[in-house]
């Protein structure tokens, strides 16, 4: 066969694009992420899941002001759970680590979860993983779209629980200077701030619970397959940080440094343990995310 | 008839393209497909023929045990994204998202594609719709299509961009007597804008009038290639004598060379090959042989077909 003739026809309009292109292949990557978003934020599905997350924070505040002041008796987080209802009482601001708390354990990252690993499995379901290649979108390129609406939506879900548990508790409680969990008292302003850093800090941690959800959700065409498996992975690394025996293997499950943010709420900040939990969130994230484009960029769809 | 594959003349072509899915089963075994640009090619076979298969593999969607292809003188499954953009297909029936509109979809579809300008998707969609006759059901739920309509709709998203080739796999499925006739006279006006379709199917007669070539696949080998009179002359006429005496009129075949002579009670008939029926029946009456009857009959492309891929209802393998 010629090469030579294949070079011609496709290489020469590639050479005369030139800057142009780039520019132009960056505002279509902007249109298709702009359909991805609105494929993921429209869906009725996920539209529920956001409000379902919404109403958790505002439940959780109701419910704590009928049963306080003395009532603080909490099924929280392992260790956050009980110091943080004791300061309820006293700072409304409290209430958003409350609830953040009380939603990492299993509704956020059933969230994430859901949307992630029906990502792919659902294209696949569907059979549009087929036509959307055969645009095309490009392997790659789609995948790299898929993550970051997950990215999207794991930020979006996090950030909810944050600000409708911070408008409930502002309501509810008094506000006014936080206590932290070590005494120390700081500004309502610092504790925002803090309030802030403690959701980013939980937005990665979901950002890579959504990259163990992509990579699954490529080897499968069952969507529901997908979400079950990230779940089970999930509940099975809580449970393992739980076990004394495995305690060496602790700080490399994916859930162990979740609930770390409580070093945010003691002064000074423990910058050491974020650091690690931040660095694991991005291990995780990398990881999943090059199985994942290893795998769905060499197999075929036969959806 | 060898042609290279990087021949210009050739919309799709492939050579020793092989599958063989995981579990062993070979799909598609050492497939040298030539599609001429410009023609509409017929592509053929019985369920399980490997032709989903084969598309999957031209499409960039299924990677080739071994083998190669080339779309529009592209290599693919390679470079498949330099060249897809110009190739519109539907493969394996229409698939869309449900909760979507019709609208929607395709709107989704043109947002995938780097090469789609975003000022231009409206009036494209719009356009796209129309020709497959979909307008107003544009805005309905892609759920509450029908069968029909959900494969219009996947017609529409290949015609969402000006292409070089259309790659249609089974587009009649589903569809009543009135929707297949208007897809093939779609297709006919697609040829006419100069487009290249490849077209499969299980029926020889749904593509017969609107194709210039065929490919016929049996058992995932291409067992036959080339333009439709090629097909019609791989049918060998024979002519049958209707006879008295049938070991006389068999003498008369023999003596002028006919191959594949064969008697029953009362008929006689041979391979006519070169030979003149004229000049047969001539020899006939000369030879004294009393002739009832004579008769020259040129299989259709359907027995032809039939005789190509096998006459079983079960799937072969
Ligand atoms: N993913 C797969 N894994 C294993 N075998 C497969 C797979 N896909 C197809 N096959 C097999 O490959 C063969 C060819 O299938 P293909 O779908 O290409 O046939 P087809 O010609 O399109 O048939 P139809 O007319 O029914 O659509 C069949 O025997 C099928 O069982
Ligand atoms: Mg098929």
């Amino acid at each position: 066969m010629s090469s030579a003739d294949v070079a011609g026809t496709t290489a020469a309009p590639a050479e005369a694009a030139g800057a142009g292109e780039e520019q132009r292949s960056v505002r279509s990557y902007g249109r298709f992420l702009r359909s991805e978003l609105r494929l993921v934020f429209r869906r009725r599905r996920n539209q529920l899941l956001l409000l379902v997350v919404a109403l958790f924070p505002l439940l959780i505040g109701i419910a704590l002001k009928i049963a306080s002041p003395h009532g603080g008796r909490g099924g929280g987080g392992p260790n956050n759970g009980a110091a943080f209802f004791a300061q309820l009482a006293g700072n409304g601001v409290f209430l958003t680590f409350i609830a953040l708390t009380m939603l990492l354990i299993l509704v956020l990252p059933v969230v994430v979860a859901i949307v992630s690993g029906d990502s792919v499995a659902g294209e696949a379901g569907y059979g549009t993983l087929r036509y959307l290649l055969a645009v095309p979108a490009g392997r790659t390129r789609l995948l790299s779209v898929k993550y970051l609406a997950i990215v999207c939506f794991a930020v979006a879900a996090t950030f909810i629980v944050a600000i409708v548990a911070l408008v409930t508790g502002l309501v509810l409680f008094p506000a006014g200077p936080v206590t932290l969990l070590s005494g120390d008292t700081v500004p309502l302003a610092s504790g925002l701030l803090r309030v802030l850093y403690v959701t980013l800090y939980i937005s990665f941690a979901m950002a890579a619970v959504g990259a163990i959800g992509l990579a699954i959700s490529t080897f499968t065409e069952h969507g529901i397959g997908a979400i079950a498996a990230v779940m089970i992975l999930i509940v099975a690394s809580e449970v393992t940080d739980q076990v004394p025996q495995f305690a060496s293997a602790g700080p490399y499950l994916p859930t162990h440094w979740w609930t770390m943010f409580a070093a945010l709420l003691r002064s000074p900040v423990d910058t050491t343990t974020l650091w690690h939990g931040l660095a694991s969130f991005a291990a995780y994230t990398v990881i999943f995310v090059l199985i994942a484009w290893a795998r769905f960029t060499t197999t075929d769809v036969t959806s | 008839m060898t042609v290279s594959a990087g021949d210009a003349g050739l919309a799709i072509a492939s050579e020793g393209l092989t599958k063989r899915f995981r579990g062993g089963q070979l799909a598609v075994s050492d497939l040298s497909l030539e599609v001429p640009r410009g023609s509409v090619y017929g592509f053929l076979g019985p369920n399980g023929s490997g032709k989903t298969t084969t598309i999957r593999m031209l499409l960039g969607l299924a990677f080739p045990t071994s083998g190669t292809a080339e779309l529009l003188g592209v290599k693919v499954p390679g470079h498949a994204n330099q060249v897809l953009s110009r190739v519109g297909s539907l493969v394996e029936g229409p698939a869309f998202y449900p909760f979507l509109s019709g609208w929607d979809n395709l709107a989704r579809y043109d947002a995938a594609d780097a090469s789609a300008s975003p000022k231009t998707a409206k009036a494209r969609i719009g356009e796209a719709l129309e020709r497959v006759g979909l307008s107003n059901a544009a805005r309905k739920r892609f759920r509450n299509y029908s069968l029909g309509m959900k494969q219009r709709l996947a017609i529409a998203a290949g015609l969402l961009q000006p292409r070089d080739l259309i790659i249609l796999d089974e587009p009649t499925n589903g569809l009543d007597p009135q929707g297949t006739r208007e897809v093939r006279s779609l297709i006919r006006h697609i040829a006419a804008d100069g487009i290249t379709v490849f077209v499969s199917s299980h029926l020889l007669a749904e593509v017969e009038q609107v194709s210039s070539h065929v490919g016929v696949m049996r058992g995932g080998k291409l067992v036959f290639q080339g333009s439709l009179p090629d097909l019609r002359r791989t049918g060998t006429a024979r002519i049958s004598v209707r006879t008295a005496d049938e070991e006389a009129a068999s003498a008369v075949f023999a003596r002028l060379g006919l191959a594949d002579s064969a008697t029953v009670p009362g008929t006689a008939s041979a391979a006519l090959g070169d030979a003149e029926p004229e000049k047969v029946c001539a020899e006939l009456v000369h030879a004294g042989v009393g002739v009832r009857g004579l008769s020259v009959e040129t299989p259709s492309l359907e027995d032809l077909f039939v005789g190509l891929t096998g006459e079983g209802f079960d799937v072969e393998r």
